[in-house]
């Protein structure tokens, strides 16, 4: 225990401090206050689905749980249930074999139903495209709220898009 | 060479050992026995329509023996029926249930003919790899319930999981059979990510390709670019120079460093410690904001390109990246020190997931989940390239087999990858990092193979017209693998899964493609 205590102490605090929201990837255009980040003091609740990403989204979208960025310290939770989400964060160009399941997982989720779609396949499909395999994108398939560029976009990309979606909530 | 019942057989060009041949239907079978008796392994099975190019269907295995690959080429005239692999080779019938449903081809006397990666996005009688397959004209099939092998008797019941699983991973389904706590028997059911990869190289040409198989799957997006480039570079006939060989190999390392660090801390995460999981991410975004700085890429996407890379280092970034290794070893020294003390966390870890060595072999398990199952297998020490003939990789291997002795597999694994890095830093060659590339010949065939950090990555591309892709196939390690996850959780608690598939921690999409 005495080990895991002095490293925890010598660790310290690495967290940085959160970004703005990013008004530019804003799907649907709108004003939005100074007071939008006020609403982190509330929990906001993600359903993350990989709808036949590569994984590199995943990998950045884990790395938001890292000391760094510390989502949960900004009152942001990953959860398993989309019953519990009030946004989903969608990566892949939605492989046809995963289709049914993300429009269930939309379908479960009760409102505000936010969604962002998170990197250049969740964009439109990238690399992917749209084929005998693959939707092109999770604006096919759901209505997108923000979209994070990116291949895969980096974590603070990915921070900035979930913020700028909450903002829309703040209206 | 290399499968004596093969008759005419012609070494490829290129940084990897691999030899061709085309083979009859009695010769495909017979030498599937002779790999199977002499303690070859199958590395990957896949099909092509060579209609376009005057020939027929073709069906492609290759195996690795003790000189290197050899890849058989059996065409198809007028048939497409080909002899089953997998009654010596367990690991084949996931690949051809693939082949089937992407191409049609029928594996004579398999016992499986399930579809794999069809699920009802496409209809039974469309193969997507086929030249006549029409893309816009795709129907839905019929949504159809996929036949689970069924356990029965009083108080089994079963337990599905997935396609969308709980945390923050890839998607694929897990049907648990159990009594109790206990699970008798667990079935996956994948290929929920499938993108269309192979039939989507054909849009690409040779050169261009490299990027497609780097987003097969992205946590070994280095390995498969090199892998790619290895192969593409035996069909234009080139070489990358020196320095580029080695800065891939230091982007190599690199990425096996920052995956591992990733999974000893979600490892430790998982039995409910979340001490790992603070401490190595936040290593694990120190090694990758290094990378960032250094390659222009976290992950060093796209930076491994043929004809060599697309990002060169300088001095100082040499002396920022071999600092970094210092100090992540020394913090991750005591880390293993933690772990090795937390007698909490070693009670989750040992006897958990065991794959015997005997049945390792016997399923084909590969990469580091079967180094550590005792199956000493490393192609950095077995089929070197530059610079790994330059340096000693010490092969970690372990005969515990289960999720202890894969955590200690990685340990060592990282602690080799941060020596090498140092060794590749230190004796990085000057010179140009990139060659012109030539056009290739039609019908030209590469292949790569590649050690990437969870096991083997291998790529064939064949050349068509006009520099043009004609057939390129990537095949991740997790097809070796995820049917041995089946077996490894048989007699373990259901809570303990997640600990256990994290400990392999398999490619959903590499195997999907």
């Amino acid at each position: 225990m005495i080990p895991i205590m002095l490293k925890i102490l010598r660790t310290g605090l690495v967290t940085e401090p959160a970004p703005r929201p990013r008004e530019e990837w804003r799907v649907r255009a709108s004003e939005i206050g100074d007071e939008i980040l006020a609403l982190l003091g509330r929990a906001l609740v993600i359903r993350e689905v990989d709808a036949g990403s590569c994984n590199a989204c995943e990998l950045e979208v884990n790395a938001l749980s890292n000391p760094y960025y510390n989502i949960d310290g900004l009152g942001i939770k990953l959860a398993a249930s989309p019953r519990h989400a009030d946004m989903l964060l969608v990566t892949g160009p939605v492989a046809k074999n995963m289709e049914q399941a993300l429009r269930i997982a939309y379908e479960q989720m009760p409102a505000p139903k936010l969604v962002v779609a998170v990197g250049d396949c969740g964009r439109d499909g990238g690399i992917f495209g749209a084929g005998y395999a693959t939707c092109g994108g999770v604006s096919k398939v759901l209505p997108v709220d923000v979209v994070v560029p990116g291949c895969p976009p980096p974590p603070i990309a990915i921070l900035e898009g979930i913020l700028a979606a909450v903002a829309r909530r703040a209206r | 060479m290399a499968i004596p019942a093969t008759p005419i057989s012609r070494p490829l060009e290129g940084e990897v050992p691999a030899f061709l041949a085309r083979v009859t239907a009695a010769q495909w079978g017979e030498a599937a026995r002779n790999v199977r008796e002499r303690g070859g392994r199958l590395v990957a099975v896949w099909g092509a329509d060579r209609r376009e190019a005057g020939a027929a269907f073709s069906i492609y295995a290759a195996y690795a023996l003790e000189d290197g690959l050899s890849i058989l080429d059996l065409g198809l005239d007028g048939d497409e029926r080909y002899p089953d692999l997998s009654g010596l080779f367990p690991c084949a019938s996931r690949m051809q249930r693939a082949v089937h449903d992407l191409l049609g081809l029928v594996p004579e006397g398999a016992a499986d003919l399930r579809p794999w990666l069809r699920h009802d996005a496409w209809g039974p009688g469309d193969f997507p790899l086929r030249r006549e397959f029409d893309p816009e004209g795709v129907r839905a099939g019929v949504p159809a319930a996929y036949p689970f092998v069924r356990v029965e008797g009083d108080g089994v019941h079963e337990i599905p999981v997935g396609p969308i699983h709980a945390g923050v991973i890839e998607p694929g389904h897990f049907r648990f059979s159990v009594v109790g706590e206990k699970v008798l028997r667990l079935e996956e059911r994948m290929g929920y990510t499938h993108k269309g990869i192979d039939r989507r190289f054909g849009d690409f040409t040779v050169a261009e390709g490299y990027r497609l198989a780097g987003r097969c799957s992205g946590d070994s997006t280095v390995a498969y670019a090199w892998a790619y480039a290895q192969a593409a570079e035996s069909v234009l006939g080139i070489a990358a120079p020196p320095r580029a060989r080695w800065l891939r190999a230091l982007m190599l390392e690199a990425e096996r460093i920052a995956n591992h660090l990733n999974d000893l801390g979600f490892l430790g995460n998982d039995a409910a410690f979340g001490f790992a999981l603070a401490q190595f991410s936040r290593l694990r975004e120190d090694w990758l904001r290094l990378c960032d700085g250094l390659f222009g890429h976290r992950l060093m996407m796209d930076r491994v390109v043929p004809g060599g890379v697309a990002a060169d280092i300088d001095d100082e970034a040499c002396r920022r990246m071999a600092a970094a290794s210092e100090s992540i070893e020394s913090e991750s020294r005591a880390l293993r020190e933690i772990f090795d003390e937390h007698s909490g966390l070693q009670d989750r870890f040992i006897t958990a997931g065991r794959v015997e060595p005997g049945l390792a072999r016997a399923l084909g398990l590969i990469g580091l989940a079967g180094r550590a199952s005792g199956q000493a297998l490393d192609l950095r020490v077995d089929f070197p390239v530059e610079p790994y003939t330059r340096v000693a990789v010490a092969k970690a291997v372990h005969p515990g087999g289960d999720v202890a002795a894969r955590v200690r597999v990685r340990f060592a694994e990282l602690f080799e990858s941060l020596r090498l890095v140092r060794k590749f830093l230190a004796g990085l060659p000057a010179g140009r990092i990139r060659v012109e590339l030539a056009a290739p010949r039609p019908g030209a065939f590469g292949v790569g193979w590649v050690e990437g950090w969870r096991g083997e990555v291998f790529v064939a591309i064949e050349a068509g017209e006009g520099g043009r892709i004609r057939r390129a196939h990537a095949h991740d390690p997790s097809w070796q693998n995820w049917p041995v996850v089946e077996h490894a959780i048989m007699g373990n608690i259901v809570p303990d899964f997640p600990l256990i598939n994290k400990s392999f921690n398999l490619s959903y999409s590499g195997e999907d493609c």
